[in-house]
């Protein structure tokens, strides 16, 4: 209870210049609270009992507003939860809020936001990344012990990366979506923002696993993620694909992923570096055909006849529908919409949507290759450290090359860590540690131990 | 191109055919599928409403039915199928796309036999997939005159199997027997109701007519809005008409889609091949391809029941009746059950009896009433007891129809009927005697004539005997007694 009053009270204080949060669930935390402090004392408590966390507000959450941050969604109140919501209050968490996104978690900076900009709280005039932004800024300013985030194509561990914090993007079918509403639904994924690699352990062991509601999600047992951390990772095999160290890249990013690197080499990783992923180029084209191709679909109920926005100024049914879409959705998810509708197409589905999906097999295949080799591979989370607010919004091509790291992993489907490993003037880098399908434990064990070996997840910022 | 009238045109139909199937839950939720004359929107979950985020998984036993149907129908079963999207905006389907099978149906390539005027064609099935049904509009109109329309998401995400046919049909009458042998094969099967009426069965057809000997396709009509089997040979006997008058006076058939008009008996123009839908079909992300096992395939076929034309040559053969009774019988499920059940608990022998009085008192009663044969009041039992009756010479074969006609008004046993009625065959010699006293007393000419040897007179008397006993006197027993008195 007195966590959590003070995590509340610490939302109050700093939310204004971050905004990390869409709605503040101050009632439902107050009375989660009391039910977490019953059960710690019946002794009927679990890791997560009491804690205070955010969920990103694209995770339905029954009588609490899921807005996805869209006009669209203004006032939407789901009428169940997410399983990963289910799962975390049978766990006894606490429900802090729900968090700011990019609309309907399309975007790299939480400024497509029908509700504000979010802040990078290492410098507010910056941004955190995205889609997931108020998740990560709500762990990196202690206005949250940890959050969910999803991530499609780097949405978790972009902003992680970003603002310093851990973040964890599961092999796809780990986690259930159910609730979770659709962006790309063939790669978005479910998984924790947290301040360090045991915590991250620690929340996937709670939403991982079988979800029937969720046929995409994959019935294989659920170790626990906790035992993998041994700090030891003495003889495991690290690749460094060289195609990730793009031309755009920083320079100081550069530097400071491969003093990353090295801290993993002395802690006893055999690392080989220019290992070569030849199909990397192709991720972007191939990510920005399927995920608005789905999406399009996706967010084709949003039409004003069942719930969410309605347009009162139409004509006819169509034209109210219409100008639902028209005035509901924001410039980019338009975009994309328009995007995947024309990738779909009579006469340019050969072209466009089925190509991207014979690419996304060889993708697929070229890490599984890799894997066949090593047991990890190394990349940095992002080109770059945080841009500025205003940056790159009119600039979409700009804002897609920032995720160039990240997309790629989606495509394949397998698990991605990043891990905060150094500043720029101030500013984060994130690592990023991709290992093969349903092996978590591997990189969550690189994660760990590198964390063990360095300070920087527990630095701070001064929130000033 | 020039045309002239004495041109014969043939006429190519393929049908559509969707079929609700009988699960007991819907085809990607759990919702109760039980909710036809149920309130709106009460058989509903975030899944069917198409909420945010809800994702659906695949009712196994729908998936069953469609592969027991595409059995029954000849199909190939291949080892992989899957779903798509059928992107489409309208305000009955909610989640603005259609979960369907594409290019990867759960059968293909099946075929099944019609026959019309003794002649027998195959008419090939292209393939039978799975998909979700919609949710129901309702078109309102408020006092001002201005419309609105009320969406009851009861039906959405039922389990819809569509049966699509090669366009091998040569006339509406093929077209509406092989409608009905899909319906009743589905009957049979006990996968869906099949009924036109309810709309648990519907049908839609694409038609086009072409000189007689042409093997190309030309330009097709849909036709849709064809609610009952008359409807449909009706809708496509009026466009066979309609397309050989356009083609007749000069014009040319514009592909489009046409709505079938049961009052006026026309159909209509509804939407040109400029306004069609581009579907924009992918594969559905949230349901992982399907493998069909060969084994699993196997077992439904070893235990696919008994089909419509192996128990009509099975009557043929066991029963000995006619290829036509027998084809009557076996039309629908029920009314073949409920025959079997009949000639089971008959005493003897009795089936060609039982026929007759199906296909005859009980059609005709049927059929004038408009009741449908689920909803007959007359039970087996019951039919078999009043033909016992008419074997032991209680109640004779004219009176049998009166009280059959009673049977069918009120569900009541035979017995009581007769009873009730005093239809009892009198058969006791004093009593017919005394009867025939009577009716010598009130014809002295008869007499006379038989006497002088008149063979009509003697028929006329027993005519008179029989009235005078208001039908209840043995009639053999009448001519028996009357002979032996004139002997």
């Amino acid at each position: 209870m007195e966590l959590t009053k003070a995590v509340l009270a610490h939302i109050v204080s700093t939310d204004d210049k971050i905004h990390s949060y869409v709605t503040v669930t101050q009632d439902t935390a107050l009375k989660q609270a009391v039910d977490a402090d019953k059960r710690i004392k019946d002794k009927s408590a679990t890791a997560l009992t009491g804690i205070p966390a955010a969920i990103k507000d694209n995770m339905c959450t029954s009588g609490t507003k899921t807005t996805c941050s869209s006009k669209m969604l203004e006032n939407f109140v789901p009428p169940y939860n997410a399983t990963v919501v289910e799962k975390l209050n049978d766990s006894g968490m606490v429900m802090v809020g729900k968090t700011n996104l990019d609309e309907f978690a399309m975007g790299s900076s939480t400024e497509n936001s029908a509700f504000g900009v979010t802040s990078n709280p290492w410098d507010y005039d910056r941004v955190p990344g995205g889609s997931s932004g108020g998740s990560t800024t709500a762990v990196a300013a202690d206005q949250a012990l940890f959050a969910l985030g999803s991530d499609t194509g780097g949405s978790i561990r972009q902003p992680a990366g970003f603002c310093s914090v851990v973040g964890l993007k599961p092999t796809y079918g780990r986690v259930s979506r159910y609730g979770l509403v659709a962006f790309g639904s063939s790669l978005d994924q479910i998984g924790p923002v947290t301040k360090d690699v045991t915590d991250a352990a620690l929340v996937l062991n709670t939403i991982a696993g079988y979800d029937a509601k969720d046929s995409t999600s994959v019935n294989k047992p659920v170790p626990d993620y906790t035992k993998a951390l041994t700090g030891d990772i003495k003889g495991l095999k690290i690749g460094i694909p060289k195609e990730y160290f793009v031309d755009a890249m920083q320079p100081e990013v550069r530097t400071a992923i491969e003093v990353a690197i090295k801290q993993l080499q002395e802690l006893g990783a055999i690392v080989e570096w220019d290992v070569s992923l030849s199909l990397t180029d192709y991720a972007l084209a191939t990510y920005y055909l399927i995920a608005p191709a789905e999406a399009s679909a996706n967010l084709a109920r949003y039409d004003g006849t069942k719930y969410g926005h309605r347009a009162t100024d139409g004509d006819s049914m169509w034209d109210i529908m219409e100008k639902t879409r028209e005035d509901g959705f924001g410039t980019e998810v338009k975009r994309r919409i328009m995007i995947g509708t024309y990738a779909l197409s009579a006469g340019y589905y050969d072209a466009y949507y089925k190509k991207a999906q014979s690419l996304r097999r060889l993708i697929w295949k070229e890490f599984n290759q890799a894997f066949s080799k090593y047991d990890a591979l190394v990349t940095p989370t992002s080109p770059t450290v945080p841009f500025k607010i205003g940056e790159k919004t009119n600039d979409p091509m700009q804002m897609y090359l920032s995720d160039i790291c990240t997309l790629p992993i989606n495509i394949a489907g397998i698990p991605g860590l990043s891990v905060p490993s150094g500043f720029v003037d101030g500013l984060p880098v994130g690592l990023q540690i991709l290992g093969k399908s349903f092996d978590e434990e591997t990189i969550l064990r690189i994660g760990h131990a590198y964390q063990q070996a360095t300070d920087w997840h527990t630095k701070k910022p001064a929130l000033k | 191109m020039t045309t002239n009238t004495a041109t014969k045109y043939e006429t190519v139909i393929g049908l559509e055919v969707h079929a609700q199937l009988l699960t007991n839950s819907k085809m990607f939720c759990s919702c109760s599928t039980d909710y036809a004359g149920k309130e709106p929107n009460t058989h509903v979950c975030p899944v069917c409403l198409g909420m945010p985020g809800v994702l659906p998984v695949i009712n196994k036993k729908a998936v069953q039915y469609t592969i027991m149907t595409a059995l029954a129908l000849n199909c190939e079963i291949p080892e992989y199928t899957k779903f798509d999207r059928k992107n489409y905006p309208y305000p009955d389907l909610v989640k603005g796309y259609q979960i369907s099978q594409f290019d990867m149906p759960l059968s293909l390539n099946g075929w099944i036999n019609v026959t019309t005027d003794d002649q027998t064609r195959r008419i090939g099935i292209t393939r039978v997939h799975l998909e979700e049904d919609t949710a129901r509009l309702m078109h309102r109109q408020d006092p001002s005159g201005e419309t609105y329309s009320l969406v009851d998401v009861n039906r959405s995400c039922s389990p819809l199997m569509e049966i699509v046919g090669e366009p091998d049909i040569r006339s509406p009458e093929e077209a509406r027997q092989y409608l009905m042998q899909l319906r009743s094969i589905v009957q049979y099967l006990g996968v869906s109701t099949g009924n036109m009426e309810e709309g648990t069965f519907r049908c839609d057809a694409n038609i086009s007519i072409r000189p007689e000997g042409m093997k190309e396709l030309t330009t097709k009509v849909e036709i849709k809005n064809m609610n009952s089997f008359k409807a449909v040979y009706s809708a496509l006997d009026y466009e066979v008409k309609r397309q050989q008058e356009v083609i007749g006076s000069g014009g040319t058939i514009v592909q489009e889609t046409r709505g079938w008009d049961d009052a006026s008996g026309t159909t209509n123009s509804q939407r040109s091949k400029e306004h069609a839908h581009d579907y924009r079909y992918f594969p559905e992300p949230d349901l992982p391809p399907l493998a069909i096992s060969k084994t699993w395939v196997d077992q439904l076929k070893a235990n696919l029941p008994e089909l419509p034309v192996a128990r009509r040559q099975r009557f043929i053969d066991d029963c000995g009746l006619s290829e036509y009774d027998a084809s009557l019988l076996t039309a629908t499920k029920i009314q073949a059950d409920w025959f079997e059940q009949a000639v089971k608990l008959s005493s003897k022998n009795s089936a060609k009896a039982i026929t007759n009085w199906m296909n005859g008192e009980l059609a005709r009663l049927l059929n004038s009433t408009g009741t449908d044969f689920m909803d007959t009041k007359i039970t087996p039992q019951n039919l078999v007891a009043l033909i016992d009756l008419i074997d032991k010479g209680t109640i004779s074969n004219k009176l049998a129809k009166t009280v059959f006609e009673e049977m069918f008004a009120t569900g009541k046993k035979p017995a009581g009927i007769i009873e009730a009625k005093g239809l009892t065959q009198v058969s006791d010699s004093g009593q017919i005697d005394g009867i025939i006293e009577k009716a010598i007393e009130d014809n002295p000419n008869a007499i006379a004539d038989i006497k002088a040897g008149k063979e009509q007179a003697l028929k006329f008397l027993v005519g008179q005997v029989m009235k005078l006993s208001r039908g209840r006197a043995n009639p053999q027993m009448v001519n028996k007694l009357l002979i032996e008195r004139f002997k």
